[in-house]
């Protein structure tokens, strides 16, 4: 949240905004906007109707919209990188290249954005239509169910029927592996509210060569 | 009662009868749920219409009311409901969200903040955006 804000309160003079939308509940939510106290809008989407709406399966990911309301850059990482994936699993630390590789890919997409407010269509970040359309990933119907479950879920945990929603949070896990959305956000937390446990270590480690955060086509990425 | 999900609305609709995999709506409490309404062309949302198969009329309409799991599955969208059928999801198909976002446009959206105010993606139309996601989780 500090890197976005930081973008925003250099260029919110200049035409631009970031929307942040938090794939959460309000109670998980609320301690961190509280200690980084954006600016810009911060929403909260218990739902995860954005991630329906625009694919997108996992955080953080984002896409840029132009002034007219047109999508130029799709949904996709938004400048994660998969260096965690090393860290010490006991300690949570990282050797200093895997920091130094996770705070570079942070900062390319950052200057990119910037790039992009100051250039508009111009910036070679910046797509036109044909390629911007290219470059969508588009869900399929398991894909759409599985946000039905997900959305049946969140409404029953809504109503404490905790069993019934382990059983519609499940069957959207199934349904959309690839989402990591889904998953954490019915997964148990630890303390500090991570679903960042052994299963989620078995998780991440049953990619393989796959990333977690799919690497994106922005050069020096 | 039977609460309907769909989108981002959530509605307590009184006149219904669910039964099996079936969920008949009022016409009338299914246009204020969901937008959809009857017309001689059929179930109709916007310039989208769904026309009732002639064989097969009596398992999607009778009387006021529409059978409207039948509608959705058939326009490709899931629907899901609780064991006890009185809460169901009548969801929104890929091939529209697909078509939507190949558009290009936006999708549009309204969320709350934590202060419970809502605010809408197009509101900062004139503006370049940066819609970012981000999670405690």
């Amino acid at each position: 949240m500090p890197v976005w804000q930081s973008l925003y309160a250099a260029h919110k003079d200049q035409g631009f905004v970031v929307v942040a939308v938090a794939m959460d509940i309000p109670e998980a939510a609320r301690p961190w906007i509280e200690i980084a106290k954006p600016t810009y809008p911060c929403l909260i989407d218990r739902n995860h109707h954005v991630a329906d709406l625009y694919n997108m399966v996992n955080v953080p990911q984002a896409t840029w919209i132009d002034e007219a309301g047109q999508i130029v850059r799709p949904p996709e990482n938004a400048g994660s990188s998969d260096a965690f994936r090393q860290m010490d699993r006991v300690t949570k630390q990282m050797a200093p290249g895997q920091v130094a590789e996770r705070e570079r890919t942070k900062k390319t997409y950052v200057a990119a954005v910037s790039d992009w407010v100051l250039k508009g269509p111009a910036s070679e970040f910046a797509y036109e239509a044909a390629s911007a359309r290219a470059r969508l990933s588009l869900p399929d119907a398991a894909i759409a169910e599985a946000h039905a479950h997900f959305r049946l879920a969140q409404h029953l945990l809504g109503g404490a029927r905790h069993d019934e929603a382990a059983e519609h949070f499940r069957e959207a896990s199934q349904l959309h592996p690839q989402s990591w959305c889904i998953w954490r956000q019915a997964a148990q937390k630890d303390a500090s509210g991570l679903a960042a446990g052994p299963e989620f270590w078995a998780r991440v480690d049953a990619l393989g060569d796959r990333p977690y955060h799919r690497p994106i086509d922005m050069k020096g990425i | 009662m039977v609460v309907v999900l769909y989108e981002q609305s959530q509605t307590n609709c009184a006149t219904t009868r669910a039964a099996g995999e079936d969920l008949w709506i009022g016409t009338r409490e299914l246009e204020s749920a969901t937008g959809w309404s009857m017309k001689p062309e059929g179930l109709c949302r916007g310039d989208i219409c769904v026309p009732v198969p002639v064989s097969q009329a009596a398992e999607y309409v009778a009387g006021d009311a529409v059978n409207a799991a039948r509608f959705w599955r058939r326009m490709g969208s899931p629907v899901v409901h609780d064991g006890a059928r009185e809460v169901w999801v009548l969801g929104t198909s890929a091939n529209h969200r697909g078509a939507t976002l190949q558009s290009l446009e936006a999708p549009d959206f309204a969320l709350p903040d934590l202060g419970g105010v809502t605010h809408k993606l197009s509101e900062h139309r004139g503006k370049k955006v940066l819609l970012a996601t981000w999670a405690s989780w």
